[in-house]
């Protein structure tokens, strides 16, 4: 049957309102300073600034504590034992919150890279890697506002989108894997940025997953079509 | 009528309507209730629920002024047809209350006045009975030295689980559960649950629960009425995790607005 979007009644218990809708502002929150820190990274592979790049890597320990706190959250909301949309409301929380903590992850081990990554002469394939990067940050800046609002075609839409950062990513591969051809001494650095692009390609699939969360969230058991899987990184390049 | 389950009913309402003086209390339901298998009826106080339960087995033809109408179909037979004999429905439909109600007697003669009304048995056939159906109760540990001692001596808990023995002791086909927990503890509740768990390998099970948690822990299948009709019959698992109606969601999620 048709699904009705409509915003829900509130809760008898006013309380669960309000804890609920604190839980959403913490996990935007979290996203924010998970995209702060990627943005973050992106700028000093460029500025190749070692001291900002340990700042970069201090700073993950906050978004893990964020995560720490926010699955506490989520136990005291299920100690009240929720049901349907706030039963799904829960476990999106909790899978949405894991997946900002590995996005987290991801974008200190980038920063760390990029330390190593200075100890070799400028390469000019860091453009490629800035702009996939980007693309990333949009990924993870739209299905954030998705889960805000909790609009799951947005979220639907930040999904089929991931297929393009798949593709840069699998191009820019390429890329490197010829100029390491091409030149020996570029093997070190170039493997350091492959494992960078790699990174930023593992952080579009969470915002997938988010988005798939986000959809959950939504519509419960209604299963997302499939879509385009264009990475074809494994086949040989 | 949306999401009603695939198993084989046992127990069918087909335009069921119910009526106590001026108040229409169920509201053409159709309803199909699968053998061996909990079913859940929930919804707010006066939504139905437990006069429902109570046509399954016409306890409300005891009281004056209440007319069902409609069929209420056990294996294909209508039940609600006057000349259904009544002994044979109460045999064939147990039911088990809110409040654990003992007889004044002995905890073997609670359960044995019931068989006695129905069949005769030899003394030996009655003490196999009766333990049969306290081990069914999961009674028969904690009772079974002191079986000619008073009913009333047993804590709430067991009183409830005697009830269900008493109620099992008929083999009947259905059980029909009014709120059997809520006024039991949550160790006298989870001791019931796991009966229940244990009752359906050979019983139709249909329960009435205020408690969601309840209903989403222990049945198959869950109707929500609401202000006597069914909004909502679906697995249990819909119903909790995502209803069909906006209805059954405000009032699971605790929202009626």
């Amino acid at each position: 049957m048709a699904h009705m979007n409509t915003q829900p009644h509130d809760h008898i218990v006013r309380s669960y309102d309000e804890e609920q809708k604190r839980l959403v502002a913490e996990i935007v929150r979290m996203g924010d300073m998970a995209v702060a820190q990627l943005e973050a990274a992106l700028d000093v592979i460029e500025r190749r600034d070692d001291r900002a790049a340990a700042r970069i890597i201090d700073n993950d320990e906050a978004i893990d504590a964020l995560e720490h706190e926010l699955s506490h959250d989520v136990m005291r909301l299920a100690l009240r034992g929720p049901m349907a949309r706030d039963l799904r409301e829960i476990l999106a929380a909790l899978r949405i919150t894991a997946a900002i903590e590995r996005i987290g992850d991801y974008a200190a081990n980038v920063a760390k890279r990029s330390v190593t990554l200075n100890l070799s002469p400028p390469l000019p394939q860091v453009r490629g890697l800035s702009s996939l990067g980007t693309l990333a940050v949009q990924q993870l800046r739209d299905v954030l506002a998705a889960f805000r609002d909790n609009d799951a075609d947005a979220a639907r839409r930040v999904r089929a989108r991931d297929a393009e950062l798949d593709a840069q990513y699998t191009s820019l591969f390429r890329e490197l894997l010829i100029y390491m051809m091409e030149d020996a001494r570029s093997i070190t650095p170039c493997t350091h940025l492959l494992f960078m692009a790699k990174n930023i390609e593992r952080i579009g699939d969470h915002a997938t997953n988010i988005a798939e969360h986000v959809w959950f969230r939504v519509h419960g058991d209604d299963q997302l079509p499939p879509r385009d899987k264009r990475d074809h990184s494994n086949l040989p390049g | 009528m949306a999401g009603s389950p695939t198993a084989q009913p046992r127990l069918s309402a087909r335009g069921l309507d119910f009526h106590y003086g001026d108040v229409h209390a169920v509201r053409n339901v159709d309803l199909d209730i699968p053998g061996q298998r909990v079913t859940a009826l929930i919804g707010p106080s006066g939504c139905g629920k437990s006069t429902l339960l109570r046509v399954f087995n016409r306890i409300y033809a005891l009281y004056p002024g209440q007319v069902a109408s409609g069929r209420v179909l056990l294996d294909g037979e209508d039940i609600l047809d006057r000349r259904y004999p009544i002994d044979r429905l109460r045999s064939r439909v147990g039911m088990v209350f809110q409040k654990p109600v003992p007889f004044p007697m002995t905890i073997f003669d609670n359960v044995a006045y019931a068989i006695r009304h129905h069949e005769r048995l030899s003394r030996a056939d009655m003490e196999s009975r009766v333990e049969q159906a306290l081990r069914q109760a999961a009674l028969w540990d904690e009772v079974k030295d002191k079986l000619r001692r008073s009913a009333l001596g047993l804590s709430g808990g067991q009183q409830q689980r005697l009830c269900i023995a008493r109620a099992v002791a008929l083999r009947p086909e259905v059980l029909l559960l009014d709120e059997p927990t809520s006024a039991l503890d949550p160790i006298s509740t989870s001791r019931i649950e796991q009966l229940v768990e244990e009752l359906k390998r050979d019983y139709t099970i249909v329960i009435v629960t205020h408690n969601m948690q309840q209903a989403a822990r222990i049945s198959d299948y869950t109707a929500f009425m609401y202000l006597g009709e069914l909004v909502e019959y679906a697995s249990t698992e819909t119903i909790f995790s995502n209803p069909g109606k906006q209805q059954t969601e405000d009032y699971i999620t605790g929202r009626f607005g």
